[in-house]
């Protein structure tokens, strides 16, 4: 890539005034770097990325209305993590944390273990317990 | 307390690192410098690991594997400590910093507040260097930024100790002996040589072969997976490529640049030309982004498109397969 060609879009860089910095080649053909706002082709994937996580959240939170699973399970995907990172910040084996997906399981959930997911999610025990989906 | 750190933004977070510490420590090396020696180029393809729920592609090594490689073959001297409580990893970071040694961290990216919500995610193989501390806050020196900032004390904490897969678990790492003199001519033979026999090896998730492995994925997703599942597969690629650490066109790009410094230091004309050629692969890889964001944003549903990419990846294996042939002969 030459220097000029380095693209200049708008992206989720440019909204909080960042630029990354590239590798391009200058007229000699010899490397030189250059600040790239963003760039098109990139915006498209984490945006792709964005809308997906976004539609699990939506959908875990039907779910969660709908009483088909647990606030934890939407929790999870609010805070954009999947199994296997949830249980590793709340230090429990996966097939205990999947366990916990099911209401009937989570309403007999002690406070203590409660009281790990909050912190993994970063909110009080008590918003956890009383999370309503509406 | 602070440490006088020069901050120089990079390209990749790893080698920015690896080449801020370095020269301040007194020896002058470039981001691609640092990047062609660690042998950082490579590509890995692993179907069964899922991250954001699709498969797992690297295109680079383990992290911490390039400064390690650095030293290896420089006869530099890297402390690595990793703390299972945070307090005592508080105490080291502040001791290092009492003794004025800036030091590098491993660290997750969700909890980094000075990074766009967008790019919050649970990604663990981020790199940064302390170099100093105030009443409130570290002293941050971030090389993918363009100029340092700072984290709170509970916020360097809580990324310092990230869950997940790569937990950084607080690691921190710094050059405790640099020498005088180095073999430059030497470590870049070394390296390219790693580098043509990791992308040629003959594996079939590794290097070239990787590519031509996910290539042939491609054109299965949408009938495996429906377009939905498939073009979420390609975003994360595309992501995986040119955004988390710049992997394909990115990567070639400061390849080359390595092989152009390599060229005036082994005296080798044919490294220069061979320069030229990984640009324009880098340029290849490029396209193959811009043709496959299209095929996600218009979320077409025809297969023939997925073919062309496929094909698109092949041509770029071919070509690569081609050229750390070349590269290998160049320097034996």
């Amino acid at each position: 890539m030459k220097k000029n060609e380095v693209p200049q879009d708008e992206g989720n860089l440019s909204k909080s005034n960042m630029k990354e910095l590239i590798y391009a080649t200058d007229e000699e053909g010899n490397y030189t770097t250059a600040l790239s706002t963003g760039w098109e082709p990139k915006t498209i994937a984490l945006t792709n990325s964005i809308d997906d996580i976004n539609e699990r959240i939506a959908e875990a939170k039907t779910k969660v209305k709908e009483g088909k699973c647990s606030p934890i399970v939407y929790f999870m995907e609010l805070n954009k993590m999947d199994l296997p990172i949830l249980a590793s910040y709340v230090g429990m084996w996966k097939w205990r944390v999947k366990k916990h997906f099911k209401p009937k399981v989570f309403a007999g959930l002690s406070d203590r273990v409660l009281q790990r997911y909050a912190e993994a999610f970063n909110i009080s025990t008590a918003e956890l317990k009383k999370f309503k989906a509406d | 307390m602070e440490t006088n750190f020069i901050h120089h933004q990079s390209a990749h977070c790893e080698n920015g690192v690896a080449s801020n510490l370095l020269r301040h420590n007194g020896l002058d090396i470039s981001e691609p410098m640092v990047f062609g020696i660690g042998s950082g180029l490579f590509f890995v393809y692993l179907p069964f690991v899922k991250v954001n729920h699709a498969p797992a592609i690297s295109y680079r090594p383990l992290p911490g594997s390039i400064f390690n490689k650095v030293a290896k073959r420089l006869g530099l001297k890297i402390k690595r400590e990793k703390f299972s409580s945070e307090a005592n990893a508080n105490k080291a970071l502040d001791e290092n910093l009492k003794n004025n040694i800036p030091t590098g961290l491993q660290v997750g990216v969700y909890n980094l507040t000075y990074f766009p919500d967008e790019y919050r995610f649970h990604f663990n193989a981020h790199n940064l260097v302390v170099y100093g501390k105030t009443d409130t806050d570290y002293l941050i020196s971030d090389p993918v930024m363009e100029t340092v900032t700072t984290l709170t004390h509970d916020e360097l904490n809580k990324v310092r100790f990230a869950k997940g897969a790569f937990a950084p678990r607080g690691q921190m790492y710094y050059p405790i002996q640099v020498p005088v003199a180095v073999d430059f001519a030497k470590a870049i033979t070394t390296a390219i040589k790693q580098t043509c026999r990791d992308m040629l090896a003959p594996m079939p998730i590794i290097g070239v072969r990787g590519i031509r492995f996910v290539a042939r994925q491609i054109t299965k997703w949408p009938i495996k997976h429906g377009t939905k599942k498939a073009n979420h597969y390609l975003a994360q690629l595309v992501r995986m490529q040119e955004e988390i650490g710049t992997g394909g066109g990115g990567f070639r790009f400061i390849y080359a640049a390595f092989l152009q410094e390599a060229s005036v230091i082994l005296k080798n004309e044919k490294l220069k030309e061979l320069s030229l050629e990984m640009t324009k692969i880098g340029d290849l890889w490029r396209d193959f982004a811009v043709n496959a964001s299209r095929v996600y944003k218009k979320r077409s549903t025809q297969t023939d498109v997925y073919n062309t990419l496929s094909n698109e990846l092949l041509h770029i294996a071919d070509l690569e397969e081609e050229f750390f042939k070349k590269l290998k002969k160049a320097i034996s």
